[in-house]
């Protein structure tokens, strides 16, 4: 049936079709859109799902790890202060190898009071073990929360997974949206360490300068597992239903001599800049960044100039895809801030990055001269 | 790609007109965005929302600068916002009013939504329905068909009168 959603609407009807036993959140701009559509599929009946409406953010993850433990599946929504204020928990349900799928909604951080589109909430996660995949469209958003939850729970990975989607460009715009019956599309949850009454264990105890390594380099290990699980669930995901995905979203990228780098909605939003520069007759390509954790290989940007646009920013270093991308490529970039906040973003102005860019400095949109 | 600015007032239902819109031109089989801009704004200040109709997946985010068909749900908006801001040369205008307005280079349409709803009793929390009549005028200017007009109103509201006040539009509305 052809449906019309917002993104937020699309990661709610996910949910449904993945029947998480336990959702425990807390609403916040522009995230409620989420949680209060997911309250309604269990009040009404449609989504089977225990909900448990919480007092804080740090309580909704906290709830999600003691439910998850038990082995069962969970979801949690959140964005920005919210996500922050989780963070302790965050890393508590990398840590304790938890599969529990949360949908962050991208916006700033304050002050200043702002709660448009702004990366900077995620990223401060980037370090806690968490996957985090950003996406571009509605369809997308509910395509990957439902791979979010395989994913996480695949046996080989055991770890938490974020789904990232810009605020209000992306949680309250209405596109097109086709649902699928996922059927068993997700196996089962199994969890091989779940608490078990008849077997009682010891959790999060203390442990030992010789055996706290060993559980660090598990998760790493297992993020590394995470890339071929990744591959494997986006391939039958396209069998199964048709829409491919992969680590990057690569526009017009074989032959450019340019290609520009964003994250989610802007990095759509590129690909119409691309076609503007490709009339002009410059080799432009893009290059939409879909997971970052793990990190994808980006060789397709070697020798070529790179132009990435950070939504985001690491106070004291420089835009944080910028100096991820760096590292891998061993090349300096041209590094712009731009969407800080909200900030208006065309495509007519990252054709304007390009055409101007000066490889090896950064600008911010709007501050510095020349862009 | 055809690019609609709705202003209207917070509250009076622009964000509803703009997603019914977008849902009746999916109908007719093209793609279509509909996207509130969210300010600091709340009911009663002046808003816009933006939608996008095209045959091909649209990948546009930002906000439509240079539109094809500017519609007013509420006049007075214009004492205080300048509608016609970047409306390209030729572009449409559809306000709602009892009495249609020249603008300049532009072609002007008026329907009086307001009095429509008000002779249907189409009339929530004080406000009257403008976003299902506005339907019905927009499918007289031809930016969507009248059959997926009608199939989206129902897909979102189940009072029929809904349906009733986007015909009385399309019949009212000024060619």
């Amino acid at each position: 049936m052809k449906k019309i959603a917002t993104g937020n609407k699309a990661v709610a009807e996910a949910v449904k079709q993945a029947v998480p036993t336990v959702v425990a959140a807390y609403p916040i701009t522009p995230q409620t859109e989420i949680v209060e559509q997911i309250a309604e599929f269990v009040s009404g009946g449609e989504l089977k799902s225990r909900y448990i409406p919480v007092e804080s953010e740090h309580s909704a993850m906290a709830a999600c790890i003691g439910a998850s433990i038990t082995g069962i599946r969970t979801f949690t929504a959140t964005s920005s202060h919210g996500l922050l204020y989780m963070h302790e928990m965050t890393n508590w349900a990398a840590g304790a190898r938890l599969p529990i799928v949360m949908a962050n909604v991208n916006r700033s951080i304050g002050p200043g009071w702002n709660i448009w589109a702004e990366h900077t909430d995620s990223l401060q996660e980037r370090d806690t073990g968490w996957l985090q995949v950003y996406v571009s469209t509605v369809q997308e958003a509910y395509d990957a929360t439902i791979m979010a939850f395989r994913i996480a729970e695949h046996n080989d990975v055991l770890l938490p997974v974020m789904v990232n989607l810009d605020g209000f460009l992306l949680s309250h715009i209405m596109q097109p949206l086709d649902t699928v019956e996922i059927g068993d599309f997700i196996p089962p949850t199994h969890l091989p360490y779940a608490i078990d009454v008849k077997n009682p264990t010891g959790y999060g105890g203390l442990t030992g300068t010789e055996e706290h390594y060993k559980m660090r380099w598990d998760i790493e290990r297992s993020m590394r597992d995470s890339v071929k699980v990744i591959e494997e669930t986006e391939k039958d995901f396209a069998k199964r239903f048709g829409r491919r995905y992969g680590f990057t979203e690569n526009y017009q990228c074989d032959d450019a001599e340019v290609i520009v780098v964003a994250m989610g909605t802007l990095g759509k939003e590129a690909e119409v800049a691309i076609d503007l520069l490709r009339k002009e007759g410059i080799k432009a390509g893009s290059l939409r960044i879909r997971w970052l954790r793990p990190f994808p290989n980006l060789k397709i940007l070697k020798g070529k100039q790179v132009v990435v646009v950070d939504r985001d920013y690491s106070f004291g270093r420089g835009g944080i895809l910028a100096t991820e991308i760096m590292a891998q490529t061993k090349e300096e970039v041209f590094s712009v801030i731009a969407g800080i906040g909200g900030q208006e973003v065309t495509f007519e102005d990252v054709a304007e990055f390009v055409r101007k860019r000066r490889i090896g400095t950064e600008v911010w949109f709007g501050v510095s001269n020349n862009v | 790609m055809f690019e609609i600015r709705i202003h209207s007032r917070g509250g009076q239902g622009g964000v509803t007109a703009a997603r019914l819109l977008a849902l009746a031109a999916i109908h007719d089989g093209k793609y279509a965005t509909a996207a509130p801009f969210y300010g600091a704004e709340r009911r009663g200040a002046p808003i816009v929302s933006f939608v996008r109709i095209d045959d091909k997946p649209i990948r546009v985010y930002s906000q439509i600068k240079k539109p094809d068909m500017v519609v007013v749900l509420d006049a007075s908006v214009m004492d205080v916002v300048d509608v016609l801001q970047g409306l390209k040369s030729g572009g449409k205008v559809l306000v709602n009013s009892q009495q249609k307005k020249e603008f300049g280079g532009y072609l002007s349409s008026n329907v009086d939504l307001t009095g429509i709803a008000l002779k249907e009793k189409l009339v929530v929390s004080g406000n009257p329905i403008l976003n299902t009549p506005v339907i019905g005028a927009l499918a007289k200017m031809g930016v969507v068909s009248v059959d997926s007009a009608k199939k989206a109103i129902r897909e979102m509201f189940s009072d029929e009168r809904n349906v009733t006040v986007a015909e009385a539009a399309y019949k009212e509305m000024s060619a």
